[in-house]
């Protein structure tokens, strides 16, 4: 490691645990770097002379003179134009082959925007799939989630969304993803041609766990460097941010801390939030999105880490196999994205968002036609016409296979409720029916 | 000489100094790390070692710093300049820090020293005052902003000289009070105050009795709050809370508007901070920023400040209330406060509460809700601060403590429901869970009959029945199958459907239904119910569901359009025409 002349080296450790040591230093700041035979710790505990440190590979097999250096600064990253195309492990050192990055030295988890010196975001995002663009409108400077069971291709979807999605950069944080999923996204971003616009932090499992806690900061230290001081609009995708915060819950039991809710330590929403809040849209152009995978266990979302992160996040995506079609759609239910009414029917088509909202209506209208039939009753006609509108509707629209522009996924709606509805039942404002979806009325009714 | 300290230990934003001198419980201190001066608040003493919560990072802190202790609590400065401003959880403002980042240890002054103020005297020399007397006044955008006797002194005071009308800056002496020692003191325009204890300069705070008007239907019209009241509003993320959050600042019917943004999203309150300068306040006709103040702690910004927020916004509440001004204070969220709490509490190693929470919570909280209220001033004006906090019950389980202690101290409930928010019934408020105590109130309810409508509470208490039995029949009709129930619970069900749609159901997005104020409220109410008292004819179940749907949405036309315009009055000719289509002659009911 960067050991560099004069620098004192302890050799007395008083205290090992499985995660952290302690010893008796001097001059030592808070949050400060350091280097016990070669593996990189923090210091996160000062008491009198008594510095703690977490070791972030572990502690086995640190004996009890094993050399320890200070380095006199927090967590950093060389941030330049160099970064594009390379992938750094969690603490921004190349795992490609590559040469160190020459640039500025940059902490990591800097200061947070002053709120008054953000722009409200107002630039959709495009992504081609509806059940997206039309129900859950992206906005640069948003950060959302997919929630998503273990089993869903969230990470496949992500690529997907990121490459069609037109950044200037895209910044994958990796914590705890397998390697087979790491060569896949490798894989996809060099096909696509785009491996100059992508910078990689990953963590995968053969990495110790603790050290992912630091890739979330390294790729939005890098993240801000683009947005705020070459004024891009950058993409990044923490997966999967569940191993994340199961790191947060390791440290925290091993320091005695008093554990909250599902064992989680109890500043758990301070923590994500404080990552999550690095989605900026600057008043200079600049921005950064947000993307990440919380996976759940077994949906269900009551569990702290999903429940903190929908508290933090603008909105959430939900993904679901729909048996009808067989395809796997964005869950219009569940799926939420808050920042989509600064664009919707502004930046869209005017009659976006009443096409959105009675489409969704309708194929809720659906579900509960379905469970009438599960219940053995009889249908009416509204009730089939519903399921059929409601099929159509995933195979169309919410599926993630599609890809069409805005208009035309509002156009596809009128065109469904045109084949199965009348004026009234989808009770859109007449002067939309008139306008857009007149035709509408000359087939019910 | 000021008690001085020196770092001996960190934990997180925890930091332990032992000090030389007199220290009190909750008392500011600076650490003084390198160039820059980083606030904390003492929050506990035990020997000669004070624990003290930082409000910043504590990055790079060393032991052995020089830690400065002030001698007082964290005080909120209150004077001319406080609306329209956007401040952080300590009353810095946030406009005058330079650079996009927030440095440490940036703290601005809240009010601008060198402005100048047209004030006018209203006490003369040789009037007796309390504190809180209004002795001039400056206008502050359009608010007669009082200038008062601090809140600090007791007792009665003289009035010796006050300055004539004319220009003065916050800090020049507008006023020489004696008082009763013969002891004389200079009033300048601002005074500071500890934000944790209330701001007692009135005389009496009765029950109160005032309706306040929100524009969202199913408050008003189902659940109303009053001037001076208290509310809350849990609900599970994706429920629209802050939705409904701003639409109560944007229409609810106060002089001043205080937001709170505590722990939530910063995108939250660059909305605010981009439309409300841009959006009319339809009452006064002026823009929306001009009655609001925000005081902005988001949840990437320092933990420890978070607390500090809630209390700095309350005392601004209470300043601007003695001044006999109706203010609103929202707060966003109530949850986040508590779990910063919880963050020091366990950093202190106390022994926790139910799900970790500090066992005090529910006292905090109650306290903290009791310090809104509509009061009667010494000099006999009223003033009141509504109060409104959300909470964000984790898991969305009402059972949680956070939820559970407000409940014990708000007196309106909205419970935002996640079944209404799936289906997409916004504003996704429960009708028939939520409640507000304030319709036990005799002397509410006597207000209601006589500047509403005199049948209006017997309408809340048909319409929420109406409700409850709707509810009833769905579930019967769910067990027993579309044609397992006579036709009539088909049409109780959508009786109840029509007052979902019409009155609970309201589009905050769309300029005329946003906001709908209380005669129009009154007149759709009596439609609804009309159409509710008609008897209708049906063959079959089959025609019921599309024939209200009918009703619906010739309703929701209405909802959209300009009242009493000729679109609303065109479609309202269209809806008695399909009431009477089906309605029942009176022989036939015979």
């Amino acid at each position: 490691m960067e050991t560099t002349a004069f620098q004192k080296i302890y050799t007395k450790i008083e205290q090992v645990t499985k995660a952290t040591i302690a010893l008796h230093a001097s001059g030592v700041g808070n949050e400060e770097m350091a280097v016990v035979n070669d593996r990189l710790a923090q210091v996160v505990k000062i008491e009198k002379d008594l510095i703690t440190l977490q070791v972030f590979s572990g502690t086995e097999g640190i004996p009890t003179n094993a050399e320890v250096v200070f380095l006199g600064h927090a967590p950093q990253l060389s941030v330049s134009d160099e970064l594009g195309g390379r992938f750094f492990n969690a603490y921004g050192q190349p795992i490609d082959g590559g040469p160190e990055v020459d640039g500025k030295k940059v902490e990591i988890g800097g200061p947070s925007v002053n709120p008054v010196r953000r722009e409200q975001p107002s630039e959709l995002i495009t992504t081609g799939i509806a059940g997206i663009d039309l129900n859950n409108t992206l906005v640069t400077g948003q950060k959302i989630p997919f929630f998503a069971d273990p089993d869903q291709p969230y990470n496949q979807v992500m690529a997907m969304v990121a490459l069609r999605a037109k950044a200037d950069k895209i910044i994958l944080g990796g914590m705890g993803i397998t390697n087979d999923d790491y060569l896949f996204f490798k894989n996809v971003f060099e096909n696509a041609g785009a491996i100059e616009r992508i910078i990689s932090f990953v963590n995968t499992t053969e990495n110790p766990p603790v050290e992912r806690l630091l890739v979330p900061d390294m790729a939005l230290t890098a993240a801000e460097y683009f947005a705020a001081e070459k004024n891009q609009n950058v993409l990044v995708l923490l997966t999967d941010m569940t191993l994340f915060a199961d790191a947060l819950s390791i440290v925290s039991n091993r320091m005695d801390q008093i554990p909250s809710k599902d064992s989680m330590p109890g500043s758990l929403y301070s923590d994500l939030a404080r990552l999550y809040e690095k989605a900026v849209q600057f008043p200079s152009g600049g921005s950064i999105t947000i993307i990440a995978v919380t996976t759940l266990s077994g949906g269900d979302i009551t569990h702290s880490i999903p429940d903190n992160t929908g508290y933090i996040t603008e909105g959430q995506l939900f993904l679901r196999k729909d048996t009808d079609i067989g395809k796997v759609i964005v869950d219009p239910f569940r799926s939420l994205s808050r920042l989509k009414q600064l664009v919707i029917g502004k930046k869209t088509r005017e009659d976006h968002p009443q096409v959105m909202n009675t489409a969704i209506r309708l194929f809720a209208d659906a579900a509960n036609a379905k469970t009438k039939i599960e219940n053995g009753f009889d249908l009416t006609d509204y009730d089939k016409r519903t399921m059929s509108f409601a099929k159509e509707y995933s195979e169309k629209l919410l599926a993630i296979d599609i890809n069409i522009e805005i208009g035309k996924m509002i156009d596809t709606g009128w065109k469904l409720f045109n084949k199965y509805f009348s004026v009234a039942e989808i009770g859109i404002k007449s002067e939309f029916v008139e306008k857009y979806g007149r035709s509408i009325e000359n087939k019910k009714n | 000489m000021s008690t001085k300290g020196k770092i001996t230990g960190i934990i997180s934003n925890l930091v332990m100094v032992e000090f030389d001198g007199p220290v009190s419980q909750n008392e500011i201190c600076f650490i003084i790390h390198s160039e820059v001066r980083l606030m904390a608040e003492v929050i506990r003493i035990g020997g000669k070692t004070a624990y003290v919560q930082v409000f910043e990072t504590t990055r790079g802190l060393k032991t052995g710093t020089i830690v400065e202790f002030t001698g007082h609590m964290l005080e909120a400065t209150l004077g001319p300049g406080i609306l329209s401003k956007n401040f952080d959880g300590l009353m810095h403002d946030l406009d005058k820090m330079t650079g996009i980042f927030l440095q440490k240890g940036d703290y601005t002054p809240a009010l601008e020293d060198d402005k100048l103020w047209k004030f006018k005297p209203l006490a003369k020399p040789g009037d007796e005052v309390l504190a809180g007397s209004w002795l001039g006044e400056v206008s502050e955008n359009w608010i007669p902003h009082k200038i008062m006797v601090p809140f600090i002194f007791k007792g009665t005071l003289t009035v010796t000289d006050v300055v004539s009308e004319g220009e003065y800056q916050i800090n020049d002496t507008i006023a020489i009070l004696t008082d009763t020692e013969k002891q004389e003191h200079k009033v300048t325009m601002v005074q500071k105050w500890p934000v944790k204890i209330p701001i007692k300069a009135y005389k009496e705070k009765p029950r109160p009795f005032d309706f306040m008007e929100t524009g969202i239907r199913v408050i008003d019209s189902l659940n109303p709050i009053v001037e001076g009241g208290t509310g809350f509003i849990p609900g599970p993320f994706g429920t629209g809370k802050t939705v409904l959050q701003h639409a109560l600042s944007k229409q609810a019917e106060a002089d001043m508007i205080v937001v709170a943004a505590c722990g939530e999203r910063a995108n939250e309150v660059v909305e605010i901070f981009t439309e409300f300068p841009e959006l009319d306040d339809p009452r006064s006709g002026r823009k929306l920023m001009e009655r609001t103040t925000i005081v902005a702690n988001t949840s990437n910004m320092p933990v420890a400040a978070r607390e500090a927020s809630v209390y700095t916004a309350m005392t601004i509440s209470e300043y601007y209330r003695s001044m006999g001004l109706k203010v609103l204070l929202l707060a966003d969220s109530t949850s986040r406060w508590a779990q910063a709490l919880r963050e020091m509490s366990n950093r202190m190693e106390e022994l926790p509460g139910p799900d970790a929470f500090p066992m005090d919570l529910p006292a905090i909280i109650s306290n903290f809700y009791a310090r809104a209220g509509f009061v009667y001033l010494n000099n006999g004006k009223t003033g009141s601060v509504t109060f409104i906090g959300t909470v964000s019950p984790a898991g969305g389980n009402l059972k949680e403590p956070v939820t559970e202690s407000t409940k014990k101290a708000a007196r309106c409930f909205y419970a935002l429901s996640q079944t209404r928010a799936d289906s997409k019934r916004y504003p996704a408020i429960d009708a028939v869970d939520s409640y507000s105590k304030y319709l036990e109130y005799p002397e509410f309810l006597e207000f209601m009959k006589k500047n509403i409508s005199p049948k209006w509470v017997d309408n809340i208490i048909l319409a929420k029945n109406i409700l409850i039995r709707g509810r009833e029949t769905y579930e019967q009709i769910n067990i027993l199958g579309d044609d397992g129930v006579p036709i009539n619970y088909h049409v109780i069900f959508w009786k109840s459907e029509v007052i979902d749609f019409v009155i609970l159901q309201q589009d905050a997005f769309d300029k005329v239904d946003a906001s709908t104020p209380i005669k129009r409220q009154r007149y759709m109410m009596d439609k609804v119910l009309e159409v509710y008292h008609t008897d209708f004819h049906f063959d079959s179940f089959e025609d019921v569901n599309p024939y209200f749907k009918k009703i619906i949405n010739v309703f929701k036309q209405m909802n959209y359009s300009e009242f009493e315009s000729d679109d609303f009055k065109k479609y309202e000719n269209e809806l008695q025409e399909i009431i009477q289509e089906r309605k029942k002659e009176k022989a036939e009911i015979n």
